[in-house]
């Protein structure tokens, strides 16, 4: 008798213990299940990121300054973004090669290419510190309130306008010029990119651990899964970049 | 494979074992964690309970001084708080985690250790929300908290953020709860279970768990967007800074209605399980009731802005959360009519646990009508936070969650215990229990219509509001005496119940297939199903004709399994081993959580922040220790490996 999954007669373990009345392995439609839940997750930060950045938006072009002043193109650097979401791209690539090599069982390749998607995910998360590091330097802070600096073109145009003080507040010290401005772009785009980091963190440890685990147990049945499973968790999170970077650095 | 000779050798009940804390702390037994969920929970409910009487003392004449203003609104968010998240989720999810597996044919949940990390979280995170009491005092702004309100500069104290910490722990055990159970449904049925054959609990409890997956994601990032605007100076949902107070309510409710689906569905798939057996009938129209509770789950997500109309988003708003939410009575009344017809013709025993199934459906119905009534803008304009919404949710909740759990529970005490509850003091708990509900919270309508607020801490005499807030107090001391009725019903039953055989009510599920209580490993032999009343029609292979709609199966092979833990047999059967590791877990998680709670309280002052910090560096060792344990057990539990 075929038993229904998870726990099964010791004899008959060695078949396909962990495929279940689905057809599918246990823990594989688990995961596909918080993967969906991940979704709203994100959605949510995503949201609350958008419907603020418009806010700013709006009271910045009703004043005329949204040209000058809008914290996107002052801050986003789509040259940096675009290099590390290249990395990140490329890791998913590198993670399908692992997961063939694994199910070839070339444990050599499959090493290669495991390590490569943990080097291309760590130089993410390091791009995205010293991203952080530079928008904080930059006056972008989780603060509701940006300091932009000003070219002295910018800062006599803004001048020109005559804005009120709650809605952009413009500084001059000698040479340096800034606008403070209320808003909560700083906030959400920090929350909202750094859960996202946070999330590729705890991806490249999984795969580390994933990798240890196989290096230490390369006869183990369960690998390929293992490392399925790894990368599924990390297809998901560099998806989730690509709807961040599209809907918040490009569009 | 048909199941071969039957074991005749019957089993005594299992009490005269003696106690070991090892095979709680360290179990991964679905039934074991299920008994823990519902412990917890009832303690909850009484602590619950206990915040509700004093409230209902200082209510009961005017002008009270019995407790402060602050200390009321504490005990109003915390008897909330408590009776949703620790008390009726886990009593839901407690029962489930016992039954859902039986009921499948399964022998524990899929991932076993992960359902031990849920219980222990669960525990972390109402021990947290519970500390507050002793730190400072706790959330005083009502379990939805509504922002501005929630902000330092309104609650500086730390009772927001124990909230925050305690309700996300609860939260993250929910969803890797309710991702075992999606798993467990979907992929441990034993053969021929499909899923049209489902009982239709475990089909409330997929329903619910989806619910749950997609509503919980929301309401974590608004609590940590609050924590970051309490603890990192973010402004959020602080208006004074830029941030929006309307946008909490949307994320809050975005979750909180679905939340109210995932408190009451388990229940309606308990009185499902319940008339039927009681009328000794098939459930009137199985489709019906499990499609309508999928259709109640879709329809949960869209109608979350009711709960805002008076924000004042405007009529085309206003008109489409009031449409679907007036739409939500259509499946529900599918519900109710089936449930009317299951009993309608049927051969009906009115025990106790039929009873509370059947003030289920009349309570349920009150507060269904008095839900449609508020879903329309201009009388929620008028009605909206006052006495009359306090009604509505009561009904519902202890008129529907409350009674059908204690439906459930007479229904499932002998298949977990092994003993019969006492069905006269029973039936005398239940009347007492329906009348105080009706004495506690019917009056609550008139008072809303007549203008009393909700969430006031006293009120002036003269108002006209002192007769039925004098009767409501009363009632809620006969509601205690009922629950009282019910601990000594089940301390009495525990000791010198009517033993119960494998199936004492001549049930239909599988779970009565195994013995009172179940073995660790539930079947010594996977059943094979045939149809939707296994057991049953085991039982009366001649009765079930029409009962299918058309559906031809096989006749039965199921017999009673009379097995122990020594059977022959039982020892090859592979179960996960005993480990601590989902308890250091959950307990790590807990004490860095505590950790955060002090992160930068700027008041406080340094030695406090070295402390958070210490809290948080212990809590994150004990999860790589624990991480690294748990997966060391699943290699060592790991059916390829077995036991080398």
């Amino acid at each position: 008798m075929s038993s229904s999954a998870g726990h099964t007669h010791h004899g008959e373990a060695h078949q396909k213990p962990l495929v279940g009345s689905m057809g599918v392995d246990s823990r594989k439609l688990g995961l596909w299940a918080f993967i969906g839940s991940e979704t709203l997750f994100f959605a949510t930060l995503i949201l609350t990121h958008l419907i603020f950045y418009a806010r700013t938006t709006n009271t910045l072009s009703s004043v005329g300054a949204l040209e000058l002043l809008d914290p996107r193109l002052g801050y986003l650097a789509i040259e940096l973004t675009t290099v590390l979401a290249t990395l990140l791209l490329a890791s998913s690539l590198t993670m399908v090669l692992a997961l063939a090599a694994s199910k070839a069982r070339d444990w050599k390749r499959f090493r290669f290419w495991q390590l490569a998607t943990i080097l291309l995910g760590a130089s993410f998360v390091g791009g995205q510190i010293y991203e952080f590091i530079h928008l904080y330097h930059e006056g972008l802070k989780l603060a509701p309130a940006y300091e932009m600096h000003l070219s002295h073109e910018a800062y006599k145009a803004l001048s020109a306008l005559n804005i009120d003080p709650s809605i952009v507040r413009l500084k001059e010290a000698g040479e340096h010029a800034t606008a403070l401005v209320p808003s909560l772009f700083g906030v959400t785009f920090f929350v909202m990119t750094g859960f996202h980091g946070l999330h590729v963190t705890i991806g490249i440890i999984w795969l580390i651990a994933i990798y240890v685990k196989v290096l230490r147990f390369p006869e183990s049945p369960e690998n390929p899964m293992d490392i399925e499973l790894g990368g599924l968790y990390w297809h998901f999170v560099d998806l989730v970049w690509v709807a961040i970077f599209t809907l918040i650095y490009l569009i | 494979m048909a199941i071969a000779e039957q074991k005749l050798t019957s089993t005594a009940p299992t009490t005269s074992e003696s106690f070991q804390w090892r095979s709680w702390l360290a179990t991964v037994d679905h039934k074991k964690i299920g008994i823990i969920y519902i412990i917890s929970a009832f303690v909850f409910f009484i602590i619950g309970g206990i915040e509700a009487m004093l409230m209902r003392v200082q209510l009961g004449t005017p002008n009270n001084t019995f407790l402060s203003a602050d200390l009321y609104n504490q005990l109003f968010t915390m008897h909330a708080t408590t009776m949703v998240f620790l008390v009726v989720m886990p009593m839901n999810v407690g029962i489930g985690n016992y039954v859902v597996p039986l009921m499948i044919g399964a022998r524990d949940m899929a991932f076993p250790r992960l359902n031990a990390f849920s219980v222990w979280l669960f525990l972390g995170g109402g021990f947290l929300l519970y500390l507050s009491f002793l730190t400072g005092g706790a959330t005083n702004v009502g379990w939805f908290a509504y922002a501005p309100l929630t902000q330092t500069q309104f609650s500086p104290g730390q009772g927001v953020d124990y909230w925050i910490l305690g309700l996300g722990l609860t939260g993250v055990a929910s969803i890797a709860g309710a991702l075992n159970f999606i798993v467990t449904v979907l992929n441990m049925r034993a053969p021929g279970m499909t899923i049209n054959r489902m009982p239709l609990f475990v089909w409330m409890n997929l329903v619910v768990s989806f619910i749950l997956i997609f509503a919980f994601p929301t309401f974590t990032v608004a609590s940590i967007q609050l924590l970051f605007d309490r603890q990192f100076g973010a402004a959020f949902f602080n208006p004074a800074l830029g941030g929006d107070a309307v946008l909490w309510q949307h994320l809050f409710w975005f979750f909180g209605h679905p939340e109210v689906y995932i408190l009451i569905l388990p229940v309606m798939g308990m009185i499902s399980e319940v008339l039927p057996v009681y009328s000794r009938k098939p459930i009137f129209g199985y489709s019906f009731v499990a499609f309508s509770g999928v259709g109640i789950g879709f329809l949960g997500f869209i109608v979350w802005a009711h709960h805002m109309f008076g924000t004042g988003m405007g009529p085309l708003a206003n008109g489409f959360f009031a449409a679907a939410s007036m739409v939500i009575a259509i499946p529900t009344g599918v519900k109710i009519f089936n449930w009317i017809a299951t009993m309608w013709g049927g051969d009906v025993r009115l025990t106790t646990a039929m009873l509370y199934a059947i003030g289920f459906i009349s309570m349920f119905i009150i507060g269904g009508i008095s839900g449609i009534t508020l879903a329309s803008p201009p009388i929620d304009l008028q009605q909206t936070d006052s006495y009359y919404v306090v009604a509505h949710f009561h009904y519902v909740l202890f008129g529907g969650s409350i009674l059908g759990l204690f439906a459930g529970a007479f229904y499932w005490f002998p298949k977990m215990t092994g003993r019969m509850l006492n069905e006269m003091l029973g039936k005398v708990q239940f009347w007492l229990m329906l009348i105080s509900m009706n004495v506690t919270f019917f009056p609550m309508h008139f008072l809303g219509t007549e203008g009393m607020p909700r969430r006031i801490y006293t009120y002036e005499s003269g108002m006209g509001w002192e007769m039925w807030n004098f009767i409501e107090t009363i009632g809620t001391f006969f509601l205690a005496f009922s629950v009282l009725l019910f601990i000594y019903n089940v301390l009495v039953s525990l000791r010198s119940g009517e033993v119960a055989s494998n199936d004492p009510w001549d049930a239909a599920t599988l779970e009565w297939v195994v013995p009172s209580p179940p073995p660790s490993y539930n079947f010594l032999h996977i059943p094979q199903v045939t149809s939707r009343r296994p057991l049953w029609d085991a039982k009366y292979p001649h009765s079930t004709a029409d009962d299918h709609h058309g559906e031809k199966s096989a006749p039965s092979q199921i017999r009673y399994e009379y097995s122990h833990e020594d059977s022959p047999g039982a020892k090859e059967i592979h179960m996960p081993t005993l480990t601590y590791m989902p308890m250091v877990l959950s307990s790590g998680l807990t004490v860095a959580a505590l950790g955060f709670i002090y992160i930068n309280q700027a008041i406080l002052g340094l030695p406090m922040r070295v402390a958070s910090y210490v809290f948080i560096a212990i809590g994150f060792v004990m999860v790589f220790y624990a991480i690294r344990g748990w997966v060391l057990d699943s290699r060592r539990d790991s059916p390829y490996l077995g036991h080398h």
